[in-house]
């Protein structure tokens, strides 16, 4: 039997990304269910991630399972030494399914060959993080009452921003069209244009975004981070050019939502919170019930509702 | 007659055409140094296809159609000939590898595959007429002529 492991959102065709909303809607419905009464789920940090531990050890809790694992892998084996490979052997003999988030690339794929059980990337380094991707897809799902044809706006760091990189190939099953709008720094790179080419995605490319977003359904905004500029004076530069201010949504359609993948630091002001645009708290909550399905598909444990 | 630029081999392999500047590539991708048999090597010779190349002869080494595909990541227009009593008895064609295993490394800094004794994977990838090498593991794309061995 082939384990069902989720490294990576390609893990996932069309069919099984749909069956995941439409889990975690029935689980929004009713988050309660004792589907796995009676699993231990190990949760792996070996570099700390709050956020995203407490939303899967939540959704574990709510439906009935136990947690083992650790936080941070400065209390860990593998601070004295142990490989990765060992580490899992070892929990994958106590544990049902292994939710692991790990500082290298590649360290999840490389569990999910090794382990007995499923693995669940909760993000390797700056490569994969699915969760992160079906959260942001059921998210769009829910405001816009469907996938199909909706025209997305990406904004911010494209270059290196993988929750963005994630996303393109995700709706690509859903014909969509994009708009790539970033500092010339942090360009959407070749490879994924070449993929909206090839997928026949259209998509254009801004780098300014007052005015550039009136016909979206979806805006996208990713945190710029100071490390990625050689040049300070232009950090700053873009920091303020990249700041969604409320006054910008004027003229915005009013299916418009706004997500991020949290945490912000000043790439929205604080004024677009009480916009009804504004989305990405709900976005965040909307994780808990994506990682119930998660969990619930890989153990194929899921619930007849 | 031409004049041969090498000494002539009795019974072995000649691997021709190789770029100047990959030659020891070559070399330690088929892990030559550790080879017992004679080895006849030059380099910078005149070429009509590949500019300055390099030439390697080893005697009565003969390689098997997936040691020489190996060859094909660092030379792809390297040529392969096996010499039986003189002549050139069969000329083996190079093709890239579907998969690459083990010998090389991946070439971000950041992969499970540099820190921790995990064996390297690559898938050999075509798009747009461009050959690259994808880590199964960090997913990242190493081009051809960035390849570097382990
Ligand atoms: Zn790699």
């Amino acid at each position: 039997m082939k384990i069902r492991s989720l490294v990576s959102i390609t893990d996932y065709n069309k069919e099984e990304i749909l069956e995941i909303l439409n889990l975690a809607a029935d689980f929004e419905a009713n988050p309660n269910r004792k589907t796995l009464d009676g699993k231990v789920i190990a949760t792996l940090f070996f570099e700390p991630s709050t956020r995203t531990r407490l939303s899967f050890e939540t959704a574990v809790n709510r439906l009935g399972g136990r947690i083992i694992g650790f936080s941070d892998s400065m209390t860990s084996s593998s601070v004295k030494g142990e490989t990765l490979h060992d580490t899992i052997k070892m929990v994958g003999s106590y544990a049902d399914a292994i939710v692991m988030r790990h500082p290298l690339e590649g360290a999840a794929r490389y569990a999910s060959e090794i382990s007995p059980v499923p693995i669940i990337n909760a993000g390797d380094g700056a490569n994969q993080h699915p969760s992160q991707t079906l959260l942001d897809l059921y998210s769009i799902l829910k405001t816009q009452g469907t996938l199909e044809n909706l025209k997305i706006c990406l904004v911010g760091d494209l270059k290196y921003g993988r929750t963005v990189h994630s996303l393109i190939m995700a709706m690509s099953h859903f014909n969509p069209s994009f708009r790539f709008i970033a500092p010339d720094e942090l360009k959407m790179p070749d490879e994924y244009k070449d993929f909206c080419r090839k997928n026949n995605i259209p998509y254009e490319e801004r780098t300014e975004l007052a005015g550039n977003f009136d016909d979206a359904d979806i805006l996208y905004i990713t945190r710029v981070q100071k490390e990625r500029f050689l040049d300070l004076i232009e950090f700053e530069r873009v920091k303020n050019v990249y700041t969604l201010k409320k006054s910008m949504l004027e003229h915005t359609k009013p299916n418009l939502k706004i997500l991020h993948p949290l945490p912000r630091v000043n790439e929205i002001a604080q004024d677009v919170d009480e916009s009804p645009k504004a989305y990405y708290f709900q976005q965040a909550q909307n994780g808990l019930y994506v990682r119930q399905a998660i969990v619930s598909k890989v153990l194929m444990n899921v619930p007849i509702f | 007659m031409k004049r041969l630029q090498v000494a002539a081999l009795r019974n072995g392999t000649v691997i021709d055409h190789i770029p100047a500047n990959k030659l020891f590539k070559v070399f330690a991708i088929l892990d030559l140094s550790n080879c017992t048999e004679t080895i006849t090597v030059g380099n910078n010779l005149n070429s009509q296809t590949v500019g300055k190349k390099g030439i390697i002869k080893i005697s009565d080494r003969f390689f098997s159609q997936e040691e020489a595909n190996k060859i094909s990541l660092i030379a792809p227009k390297a040529k392969i000939n096996i010499i039986k009593e003189y002549e050139v008895v069969e000329k083996r064609l190079l093709s890239l590898p579907d998969e690459v295993r083990e010998i090389v490394q991946c070439v971000n800094p950041a992969c499970i595959t540099n820190h921790q004794p995990v064996k390297t994977f690559f898938n050999v990838v075509t798009e747009n007429d461009e050959t690259h090498l994808r880590c199964h593991y960090c997913e990242r794309d190493v081009k051809l002529e960035e390849v570097k061995l382990k």
